[in-house]
């Protein structure tokens, strides 16, 4: 396992989050990389090939947004973005440029090691080609291929709208979709600025899909960003 | 014997503040002397040559040399200030510049004779005014003043040489010079002097000395300026002895009470008072007892009594002003009130002997009455009188003929209703047809023309009834006690009636002026805010005075400012808020109809509070009235004085509120401070404390204690996030940065989400939700009403017992949809439901809890930034509801149909 320990580049530049970091990620099976600033960051990110990179939105040098968008030019490695509360429009704009998910802080371990296992998850994807066709947890099963949908055992009828729409939550399982990326995959460019249409089907979904709608278990909302397909009910 | 001696505090503070104010004021040295020629002048410039020499800035600011040679040799050398050329009536008078000499500002400043009168045009009337004003300005004055110009020597010099002097100055200007020398000269040498031509050129010399430059004259003027220097110099000894409390000071036993009518000899009478008071170092009052009768008198003779009261004020006495109808009765009560040892009266100057036979005179009765208390008389003399009278003389009343003319139309009717009468009625009754006549003359046309009537009745019912018919002639002596007793009725009807008529007259003058001062103040008690209180000043002033008027508030650094910006026209040229600036820095009353800056449009009086000058109130007449009466003018003043307290306690009432606003703001910013500081400093506390035993301690520490400190650092740090997130949250709302995000939006998801974010929180919790499918959309800033949600619920949960159940639950009502967060914990107390919205209040139950009660407040500010309304109850069966509403306000989205069909398939 230590040879293949997968590489977590993290670009901060508070000492003390570096520092509590570098305690806790080697205990988990990651080898880290540190940069404090984002130059400092984008040269590690293309001399260490890092299989994860933690970027904090608030760099003293590079705007955090700017890191993302010079990463992306060159490499699809997931990028989880650190920013605080409040700061939702900075977290959306780094999502709709590229960044893959992200941690709101200040947060707790568990909560980073199962961001940093969804990166990694859809990174192998990615590489290993087609994602697959079936997405299960204990009730909820999820066919893409046979374009059926199972909960507990039981076939739920989805409108074709419907289906899409958990189609895209599906393929980017446990990662923040934002609204906007949502809005385009499934009803194009033209709609991104339609957050209704979403609201709508995503009600429709959610009382097909859970017991009980305003406590979901799967279809989760993140106020101000977007939505969230849980993996672990 | 220490405390014997120690000074009086009254005193020393005294004279500390004079020592203050002298040490901004400039100060005024007066060269004083008995006549001219005793060589003030002289003595002034050697004086100003020394001080020269010590290098003081000396300027000349004006001095007449009277083209003597010695005087002008001395002004050489000394800088002057050019002369103000003013034309008076074709000539050029050569004037004292006085804003010339406040923006040369020098150290010192010569100016001769201080009782000068300046030429019409001037900023003031008369120069000890300029003089004023350059010690104000920090002037130093050199002056020079002749005994004969003092005011309350006044008459007293006109006694003495027969010559009546106009140009007087107040006693107070040589009271309160830092220092005056006296130049003396024997009168053998002045005269010498004057027969040398060395004070007037020669013819002036010569007429000089057979009028004013009499030996006597000048013994006697030199015994009064001696004995003046004298009494000022024991003046400052007394102020010395008090300071220094080396002595026991004269006690003041004597009162004297000064009484004046509306008489010419007022202002003698006052004056006597003076002298009297000054020799017997004695406090003294002036009392004008007003009484109904006097409002008879024409508008001059009104004037006396008003101007002597002035003057007394001048002259540094109390003036005080009474009604009643007995005049004898109200002083001696007065006096007896206020415990005066002698009363001061002016002997009337006719007698009335008819009068006298039957009730004795005023002063006899005054005498007779007063008992214990000392009566002065003192004299008042038909000459003096004529020059007593006011500057400006009074409009005399035209002579009105059409009473007159009516009151002979009124006989002629009686004449004619008597001729048709007369066949029937006996004489007697044609008698009173005429006396009827005398009624109707006395109640509408007065006096003279009631008398008028009176005397016709009985000359036409003579012609015209008594035989021999049409004839003046009398058959019967009977009838001339008819006519004689027909007069004694008509004149005693008539007079009678026409003093009932001017009781009423006055009646009726007092009523509209209690009336008008009234409304008034009941205006000015209505109103709270300044500029209401302004527009009723003004819009009384202007129904009473007939003009415009304006009100000038005082600005901040002492400027003054008009209120309502928008004033009229005159208050706005810039010359005229000079004079009212003027006004406001003198606390003086200044403008046309004054002795101060006559030229100006206005009439501008200050608005004097308790505390000090508040502002000035402008009166422009109507054009073509330049000046108002005394009665007016008064109650002008009375006015004023009403608008200054009223302003005053509103620009104090606003001080006080804006003090309280400020004292309140820094209270919370305290509290906040001590909340937070608390509310941070626990959590730090353990976690700095758990944390250093596990850094240094860790080896020795079981498994389970390690644990339990971990938990403890992870606990309290998320406490810390909580409170950060709420402070940060509720400094931004209340920056008012924030910017609604609103979107139509279920509340479904939000409740979701909220709930989501406390899984942990509400894991041993029942949460029961209630949502109906058919809720709408509401437009809301899902990030915001997620922040409410969470706090809401937090609450509910730390308040109440773990395990006890929370509801949620939403529902539309007209306009609006209303959510709920219930509990079943211990309820609110009576008086919390408002107050626990507040910040930093923490429920009484629950003191031992933690958090800073921040989470509510900012719960309804973010309801209250969506226009909805939060509030807090009991429920039934126990527990508390916590509410708020959200308005379904605008166009939700068209959500009826489904949205479009995506395009493509995956």
């Amino acid at each position: 396992m230590s040879d293949a320990a997968p590489t977590v580049l993290l670009i901060e530049d508070d000492p003390q989050i570096r520092r509590f970091l570098r305690a806790t990620l080697p205990a988990h099976g990651y080898r880290l990389v540190e940069a404090e600033t984002g130059e400092g960051g984008l040269v590690q990110a293309a001399t260490r090939t890092p299989e994860v990179v933690l970027l904090d939105l608030g760099l003293p040098d590079v705007d955090g947004l700017e890191v993302t968008r010079r990463i992306r030019e060159w490499s699809a490695v997931p990028i989880v973005v650190l920013s605080a509360r409040g700061l939702e429009r900075d977290k959306v704009a780094a999502l709709d440029a590229g960044a893959d998910d992200y941690l709101t802080k200040p947060f707790g371990v568990e909560e980073l090691l199962a961001r940093l296992r969804v990166a990694l998850r859809h990174a192998s994807r990615v590489d290993g080609g087609q994602s697959g066709p079936v997405f299960a947890t204990d009730a909820l099963e999820v066919d893409l291929s046979a374009r059926r949908v199972r909960m507990a055992g039981q076939e739920v009828h989805l409108t074709p709208t419907e289906f899409k729409l958990l189609a895209v939550l599906v393929k980017h399982a446990g990662k923040v979709v934002t609204q906007r990326q949502l809005l385009i995959e499934v009803w194009g460019p033209g709609a991104a600025g339609n957050a209704h249409y979403l609201r709508v089907q995503m009600h429709g979904l959610r009382h097909k899909l859970e017991e009980t709608p305003a406590r979901p278990r799967y279809l989760i909302t993140e106020p101000g960003v977007g939505y969230r397909l849980r993996e672990e009910g | 014997m220490e405390n014997d001696r120690r000074p009086d505090p009254e005193a020393l503070l005294a004279r500390i503040r004079a020592d203050e104010r002298l040490s901004s004021r400039g100060r005024l040295k007066i060269f004083f002397g008995a006549a001219a020629g005793v060589g003030k002048t002289f003595a002034m410039l050697q004086a100003a040559h020394e001080r020269l020499a010590e290098s003081v800035d000396v300027v000349v600011g004006h001095v007449d040399t009277h083209g003597r040679p010695e005087t002008e040799a001395l002004l050489t050398g000394l800088p002057e200030l050019p002369p103000r050329k003013a034309v008076y009536r074709g000539s050029t008078l050569s004037e004292f510049d006085l804003d010339a000499a406040l923006a040369r500002k020098p150290a010192l400043m010569l100016v001769d004779e201080l009782a000068h009168t300046n030429a019409p045009d001037s900023r003031h009337a008369r120069r000890h005014q300029d003089v004023e004003e350059l010690l104000q300005a920090g002037i130093d004055v050199y002056t020079t003043l002749n005994v004969q110009h003092i005011e309350s020597l006044n008459d007293l010099v006109a006694q003495i040489t027969g010559v009546t002097v106009r140009e007087t100055v107040p006693d107070s200007v040589l009271e309160t010079a830092d220092d005056v020398a006296l130049v003396d000269l024997p009168p053998d040498e002045l005269l010498a002097r004057l027969r040398e031509g060395k004070v007037y050129i020669p013819e002036q010399a010569e007429r000089a000395m057979a009028n004013f430059f009499r030996k006597g004259n000048l013994i006697a003027l030199r015994e009064m300026a001696l004995r003046c220097t004298a009494d000022r110099v024991d003046a400052q000894m007394q102020v010395y002895r008090k300071a220094e409390g080396s002595e026991r000071t004269w006690p003041i036993t004597e009162k004297i009470l000064v009484c004046v009518s509306p008489s010419p000899s007022a202002i003698r009478v006052v004056r006597a008072g003076r002298r009297l008071a000054r020799r017997l170092r004695a406090e003294w009052t002036v009392l004008f007892v007003e009484q109904p009768r006097h409002v008879g008198l024409p508008e001059a003779d009104r004037d006396y009594a008003p101007q002597a009261l002035r003057l007394a004020e001048q002259l540094g006495a109390e003036a005080i002003t009474i009604s009643g109808h007995d005049a004898i009765e109200e002083i001696l009560s007065f006096a007896r009130g206020r415990n005066f040892s002698k009363i001061v009266v002016g002997k009337p100057a006719r007698y009335w002997w008819l009068r006298e036979l039957f009730t004795g005179s005023f002063v006899e009765k005054l005498a007779r009455q007063s008992g214990d208390i000392d009566v002065f008389m003192v004299h008042g003399d038909a000459k003096e009188d004529a020059a007593a009278r006011p500057a400006v003389p009074p409009q005399g009343r035209a002579f009105d003929w059409t009473g007159y003319a009516w009151a002979a139309g009124t006989v002629a009717a009686c004449s004619l209703i008597a001729g048709v009468m007369a066949r029937h009625f006996e004489l007697s009754n044609l008698i009173m047809v005429y006396l009827l006549g005398v009624v109707i003359a006395a109640t509408r046309w007065g006096r003279g023309p009631s008398l008028l009537s009176a005397i016709l009745g009985v000359a036409a019912f003579d012609f015209f009834f008594v035989p021999p018919y049409l004839t003046f002639a009398v058959a019967d002596y009977q009838y001339v006690v008819t006519f004689l007793v027909m007069a004694a009725v008509a004149v005693t009807i008539s007079t009678l009636t026409a003093r009932f008529k001017e009781q009423a007259e006055v009646a009726r003058q007092r009523e509209r002026r209690t009336g008008a001062l009234y409304s008034l103040s009941r205006a000015l008690a209505s109103t709270r805010s300044i500029e209401e209180m302004i527009a009723a000043v003004r819009r009384r002033v202007e129904e009473v005075f007939e003009g415009e008027s304006a009100v000038y508030l005082a600005g901040s650094g002492g400027r003054l400012e008009l209120r309502p910006a928008e004033g009229p026209a005159f208050a706005l040229d810039p010359k005229e808020a000079a004079v009212a600036q003027w006004v406001h820095e003198h606390s003086e009353a200044a403008g046309c109809g004054t002795s101060t800056l006559a030229g100006a449009d206005g009439l501008y009086l200050p608005l004097v509070g308790s505390r000090g000058p508040v502002g000035v109130l402008a009166v422009r007449l109507e054009p073509g009235r330049r000046a108002l009466g005394t009665d007016p003018m008064h109650l002008l003043e009375t006015f004023a004085n009403q608008a200054a307290l009223a302003l005053e306690r509103a620009l104090l009432a606003r001080e006080a509120h804006r003090s309280r606003l400020a004292a309140e703001e820094e209270n919370l910013r305290n509290a906040l401070l001590a909340a937070v500081s608390h509310d941070l400093r626990t959590p730090l506390a353990s976690i700095s404390g758990a944390a250093s035993s596990l850094a240094f301690s860790e080896d020795r520490l079981p498994p389970a204690a390690r644990r339990e400190l971990v938990l403890t650092i992870h606990e309290e740090a998320e406490r810390m996030t909580r409170l950060a997130n709420n402070l940060l949250d509720m400094g931004r709302l209340q920056a008012r940065g924030v910017v609604l995000r609103r979107e139509w939006q279920p509340l479904e998801e939000v409740f979701g989400a909220a709930l989501h974010q406390l899984d942990l929180h509400l894991k041993d919790r029942e949460v029961v939700l209630r949502l109906p499918a058919d809720l709408p959309l509401v437009p809301i800033d899902d990030v915001l009403i997620e922040r409410v949600l969470v706090n809401l619920l937090e609450n509910a949960s730390r308040y109440t017992p773990a395990g006890s159940p929370i509801e949620l639950a939403a529902s539309a009502g007209a306009g609006e949809v209303v959510v709920e967060v219930l509990d079943r914990g211990p309820g609110l107390q009576a008086g919390e439901e408002s107050r626990i919205f507040e910040k930093f209040f923490r429920g009484e139950t629950t003191h031992s809890r933690r958090g800073i009660g921040l989470g509510l407040a900012v719960a309804r500010s973010i309801v209250e930034v969506h226009g909805g309304r939060i509030w807090a109850e009991n429920r039934e069966g126990g527990g508390a509801a916590f509410r708020f509403t959200l308005p379904l306000k605008g166009e939700p989205p068209d959500s009826s149909g489904e949205p479009p069909e995506p395009e493509g398939r995956s």
